[in-house]
């Protein structure tokens, strides 16, 4: 058994094998990558829907929520959130942050402006019409 | 310890193991935050602890595998490291880095730290993991590239072994990897499919081959069988990690906007994902019955073997329950991930450093192995990290489960925090547990403050006496 099967040809099997499934898997993602934008209707992107996801970027909302189930598990899923809530209630409950509740889980407050809430609600609203297939299975998120 | 330049992997170790005191404790706030909201808050938010807890694992995780090479490299290639000065000048770089990005996610606002350190000019903060602001990723880069440069010529100048070739590979690889941490597009689908590059690329990929260089190392050191053997197999093994985990990828595109064919090619390919960790376990197990000497080194032994077991506890049967599509429907964004997510990077990649360390650290210190002492100290520390990081892996499966039942599958179901607090029975179990954690690592930690070395005539008259 040994001598048939050599240690020359474990290592061709590795290298014969990374380099063709990683050939397949670049021809896969060259294929999603020209699916997505129809997907998530990347022309729906207007310059507020891109302020909107900077903001989010840059104050780690992904440090406790999930976007379409990524992220942290401390506080609730935001792809669906403007379908859950509605675009007044995430901008009243943004500005209403920290709640203050004893041992309840706490938001900081980020000191938005009405133009940046309204930057927000349009990334929100652009996330909540990616097609997911049909990720998250109810509104609960 | 054959080369005096091997010497450089001991600073790298230490600081493993500070940062990870210091991972620990974050991880203890951010879980007592699950049950006391208002713990620390304003001071330090949730976010901040993750991204502290998250971040310093990676960071120690590096250090770790960094001192792995400085040490493994020049032993296997059979001559000096090219340049000992420029490993240690890195490392200062690092712990420096590393530290003053902790200190900056402390007291720096995140919005305010994107806002000083060039973010708006290359997007990259805000991403899991990846929260660095762009002076420490480039830190990093140039870490990686000295690390590579430095292991590079080495290996050149030296013996090829195939454990050199894995180890130095996985480490080009480690830091290819890296760079899509540069490019975040505007499309949140397309960033989130190449956000997976790199996480994806490194735990479920590249560093499966770093940890089968590891302990493929430490298997022929401490059980003296014949390096074609041991290499075989390794071989084997980094070829079914690949097979299986390339493709695999797929279980990370099936919700977040990619399209449908990644449900079934993801579904079959990960499923096939904990082959090379039954593999693992059976090359280790096979390797310690064929060994030919007694290694005075138990506990390093005891790591090496616990690690294969560990990984594929987390990493191949946590990583199946939750990676076929149907179940990953309701369990996605659950922390029955968390679950694996411990578990996987305790067993794999946090117990093969320990492993390393452990068989390093006395050679480092000038001695085969510890004193019998000390090593019961070190393999207590070993079964109660363990079966904590069990205890912590069961309580967030719990977790997830309720979330499951009564968030995603219900006829009626319940909102967020209703179902959080339906769980609090288990956020407390991993709370308790993390807590356990922590003594294990502390009981460990102690083992190295035993002075003395393994007595080889002590230890013969107590076996003989018993």
């Amino acid at each position: 058994m040994q001598q048939v099967f050599t240690k020359a040809m474990a290592r061709n099997i590795f290298l014969g094998g990374a380099v063709f499934f990683l050939a397949i898997y670049l021809l896969l993602s060259y294929d999603t990558w020209q699916r997505i934008p129809e997907r998530d209707h990347a022309d729906k992107m207007t310059p507020a829907v891109l302020r909107g996801k900077y903001l989010l970027d840059t104050n780690d909302c992904i440090g406790c929520h999930t976007i379409n189930g990524e992220g942290a598990y401390f506080a609730p899923e935001l792809g669906n959130v403007y379908k859950r809530r509605g675009p007044e209630f995430i901008k009243a409950w943004i500005q209403s942050q920290p709640s203050g509740v004893p041992g309840r889980r706490q938001m900081p407050n980020f000191h938005f402006t009405g133009n940046q809430l309204d930057d927000l609600v349009a990334y929100l609203q652009w996330l909540s019409n990616i097609d997911t297939n049909n990720w998250p299975p109810n509104i609960q998120g | 310890m054959k080369y005096p330049s091997q010497q450089v992997a001991k600073p790298y170790f230490i600081a493993a193991l500070a940062l990870f005191v210091g991972q620990i404790v974050f991880g203890l706030i951010a879980g007592l935050q699950y049950l006391h909201g208002t713990f620390l808050f304003p001071e330090l938010p949730f976010d901040v602890a993750h991204m502290s807890h998250t971040n310093l694992l990676i960071v120690w995780l590096l250090m770790a595998f960094m001192g792995a090479a400085y040490f493994i490299v020049p032993e296997e290639a059979q001559t000096e490291l090219y340049s000992p000065r420029l490993a240690l000048v890195t490392f200062w770089v690092f712990l420096i880095a590393a530290a003053l990005t902790i200190v900056a996610y402390l007291f720096v606002p995140y919005a305010q730290l994107a806002a000083i350190t060039g973010n708006a000019a290359l997007p990259t903060m805000g991403r899991g993991y990846l929260e660095q602001p762009l002076p420490t990723k480039i830190g990093i880069v140039l870490v990686a590239l000295s690390l590579l440069f430095n292991v590079t010529m080495t290996l050149i100048k030296g013996r090829k072994t195939s454990i050199n070739l894995i180890l130095v590979g996985s480490l080009w690889g480690l830091a290819l990897l890296f760079l899509p941490a540069f490019y975040f597009p505007h499309d949140t689908v397309k960033a989130s499919f190449g956000w997976w590059w790199i996480v994806h690329g490194w735990v479920e990929g590249d560093w499966e081959l770093i940890l089968g260089a590891l302990l493929g190392f430490i298997l022929i050191k401490m059980t003296g069988v014949d390096r074609e053997i041991v290499e075989k197999w390794l071989y084997i093994i980094v070829a079914m990690t690949l097979i299986s985990g390339i493709i695999g990828i797929g279980h990370h595109y099936y919700y977040t906007g990619a399209p449908s064919y990644w449900i079934w090619l993801g579904s079959i390919f990960s499923a096939l994902e904990p082959i090379p960790f039954i593999l693992l376990i059976v090359f280790s197990f096979k390797m310690l019955m064929q060994r030919r000497r007694e290694h005075p080194n138990k506990a390093a032994m005891l790591w090496a073997l616990g690690t294969p077991v560990m990984a594929f506890l987390g990493a191949g049967l946590w990583g199946f329950m939750i990676t076929l599509a149907p179940a990953q429907y309701y369990i996605h964004g659950t922390n029955f991930t968390a679950a694996h997510g411990h578990l996987a990077f305790f067993g794999a990649y946090a117990m093969v450093s320990l492993a390393i360390i452990s068989y390093a650290m006395p050679l480092l210190r000038g001695r085969t192995a510890n004193s019998a002492a000390a090593q019961r100290w070190e393999m207590a520390g070993f079964w109660i990290m363990v079966f904590s990081m069990i205890g912590i892996t069961l309580a967030l499966t719990g977790a997830g489960i309720v979330t499951v039942f009564l968030q995603r599958a219900a006829d009626d179901p319940m909102g967020f925090m209703q179902a959080q607090d339906k769980a609090r029975v288990f956020f407390w179990v991993r709370e308790f547990a993390g807590v356990a954690f922590f003594i294990g690592l502390l009981v460990y930690l102690r083992s190295f403050f035993i002075a003395g070395e393994y007595e080889y005539a002590d230890e013969m008259k107590q076996a003989l006496a018993a």
